[in-house]
């Protein structure tokens, strides 16, 4: 049950694969910066010796590339830990972190906040979007008799499909040219223009919920055979269940404010580590983050520089590298059962 | 101090009353069988005791304590439960899902079991013929194989108090022995042991007590010689059936003949 050093080996594996990316990617783009001028101008600023680069390379690294991929990692570690805990609580393998309508919800509160003239606040928008979408949801399910997960999820569903009708609406009467272009790479997720302000909010959000949810490891194992089971292995499946919604929706909540809705990192991530080292998730929910960051790290850089200096919204990458990816998934997961 | 006390239970789903006002006491150390025809009220009984199914009225104390209204984390401590049937999306080895039943006994900042957590994982998964599985997943078992790591998780927890509903339905005959002999061992080192049950002669077999139910309420109680007679059987299953004895054992045992027809059913009102 627990070889250990097999494990810590591939937490340190992943760790080295995490770090080395990010420096890689820091490197690709129109201006050419070495992976060991990237180490010293980050040294540079935390503190350490001086940077040998112009201070527009500097800039371009410190400014530019370093927040982004700080985000985008955040952002994918963000999604897969989402992500799994949905598919667990809700019992539902098809289960993502914008279940409940939080990704519409963020939708309507962006392009609301767009179209009245407060681009800079789209953020902010999609947050309270997201947020007032899930407790839309929650507060029907409540009123169908209960907020059970099934009823939340159908809550939500119907959420979903008024919030981005709404959406459609709007962008169909109001936006134009600039508007409309920006609207559309927000829907599919993108994360250009990221600056340490949107990294350090990537951040705040996981400081603030993933601990609660990586400690409920226990909890999420006992789940394994639904409500009854969990209680009778001692879990107040109550107090579990609601914990983790907020955490997942405040968590996703940030993560779409920042990044837009960002499809499939949520899903394809999760039944791929689980594919890999089983649903023990005092395992599963640390290496889902590490793996959904990585991911999200490389989606993101062939999202910037494949189509040079065209930047394409990183949600059609994960998307085309998702959907295969899940497929490949689920015929694996046929030939092991 | 006594172990099982239900007084009272009272189950209502709308106006239907699933259990109307059951009452049963069991000591610490005894198996005491559960019967009664699907719809009894087994099940719901077993839900209830464990604050799964909320009591309408009436108590469940077990060693003085309520148990519907003591927190999860200490009613596991104390007491186990095997469902009919378990099943899960996740993958899980065989090992994993009897890892669970140390689940109460770990903190969050836990990261893995304890060696004892792993002693008593390959302890329970031996008792139950289990070992060679242990390296399975668990969705890939058919349903007997199941059932038997589901008990291995439940004695992993070491209850004090186990409560299985059906657990032997999906069992091979050898297995439904191993199963019962596995439950008639823990009773005899102080466990106490609710064990739901179609098989009347398993039943007689294995338990010191029986307890019938019959829609929602005891039909009849006690040792199974007391219990098991032909009135009662054609009253509460609808089967006309004869009660033997065999020689050296002291367990009757029923041997079943037909289904009774409909104008015997009247015979439950007499």
């Amino acid at each position: 049950m627990t070889p250990g050093p097999a494990y810590a080996l591939a937490y340190a594996g992943l760790w080295l694969v995490l770090i080395a990316s990010a420096i890689l990617a820091i490197t690709f783009g129109p201006a050419h910066i070495s992976a060991s001028d990237v180490w010293a101008v980050v040294l540079h600023h935390l503190g350490w010796g001086d940077s040998p680069v112009s201070r527009l390379r500097d800039a371009i690294v410190w400014e530019l590339r370093l927040p982004r991929v700080l985000a985008a990692i955040g952002i994918g570690s963000g999604l897969a830990l989402s992500g799994t805990v949905m598919q667990v609580l809700t019992r539902n393998p098809l289960a993502d972190p914008y279940l409940l309508g939080l990704s519409s919800g963020a939708a309507l509160g962006a392009v609301i906040f767009l179209l009245a003239g407060a681009a800079l606040l789209m953020p902010l928008g999609a947050f309270v979007g997201s947020l007032t979408a899930l407790a839309l949801a929650l507060l029907i399910a409540r009123l169908l008799g209960g907020a059970t997960p099934s009823r939340a999820i159908l809550a939500g569903i119907c959420i979903a499909a008024l919030a981005s009708a709404m959406t459609s609406l709007l962008i169909f009467w109001s936006a134009t040219g600039d508007s409309y272009r920006e609207i559309l790479s927000w829907l599919m997720g993108s994360l250009s223009g990221t600056t340490w302000a949107d990294t350090g909010l990537v951040g705040l959000g996981l400081v603030l919920c993933a601990p609660a949810i990586l400690f409920s490891g226990r909890g999420l194992d006992a789940f394994a055979f639904g409500d009854a089971a969990a209680t009778g292995l001692g879990i107040d499946i109550a107090r579990l269940r609601w914990t983790l919604l907020a955490a997942t929706a405040l968590l996703t909540g940030v993560m779409v404010a920042i990044g837009g809705a960002i499809g499939f990192v949520g899903l394809v991530v999760p039944h791929a580590v689980r594919l890999a080292v089983g649903s023990r998730h005092r395992v599963l929910l640390p290496m889902s983050m590490l793996v959904g960051g990585i991911f999200m790290l490389w989606t993101d850089t062939a999202a910037r520089s494949l189509f040079d200096p065209r930047e394409l919204p990183v949600g059609i990458v994960t998307a085309l590298v998702g959907a295969p990816a899940f497929l490949l998934i689920l015929l694996r997961y046929r030939r092991v059962t | 101090m006594t172990g099982l006390v239900i007084s009272g239970a009272e189950v209502r789903a709308g106006q239907k009353a699933i259990l109307a006002g059951v009452s049963l006491s069991a000591e610490k150390g005894t198996v005491t069988g559960l019967l009664g025809p699907n719809g009894a009220g087994k099940s719901t009984l077993i839900l209830a005791a464990l604050g799964l199914v909320p009591l309408a009225a009436g108590r469940v104390t077990f060693e003085g304590a309520e148990l519907p209204g003591m927190r999860p984390a200490d009613r596991a401590r104390l007491c186990a439960y095997v469902e009919q049937a378990a099943t899960t999306a996740e993958r899980l080895t065989v090992r994993d899902v009897v890892a669970l039943g140390r689940v109460p006994f770990q903190s969050a900042w836990q990261a893995a079991p304890s060696e004892r957590d792993e002693e008593l994982v390959a302890t329970t998964l031996a008792e139950l013929g289990m070992a060679a599985f242990a390296n399975r997943l668990y969705h890939t078992l058919s349903g007997g194989e199941q059932q038997r790591v589901q008990i291995a998780r439940a004695l992993a927890q070491e209850p004090r108090l186990l409560l299985l509903d059906e657990p032997t339905s999906h069992l091979d005959i050898r297995a439904q022995l191993m199963v019962l002999e596995t439950l008639r061992r823990r009773a005899d080192s102080g466990c106490m042991v609710l064990v739901a049950l179609h098989d009347l002669n398993l039943a007689s077999r294995y338990c010191d007590r029986l307890v019938i139910l019959d829609a929602g309420r005891v039909a009849a109680e006690g040792p199974p010689a007391d219990v098991l007679d032909p009135a009662l059987l054609r009253a509460v299953y609808g089967v006309h059936a004869t009660i033997a004895q065999l020689p050296d054992t002291p367990a009757p045992l029923v041997i079943y003949d037909r289904p009774a027809v409909e104008d015997d059913s009247a015979a439950k009102y007499d």
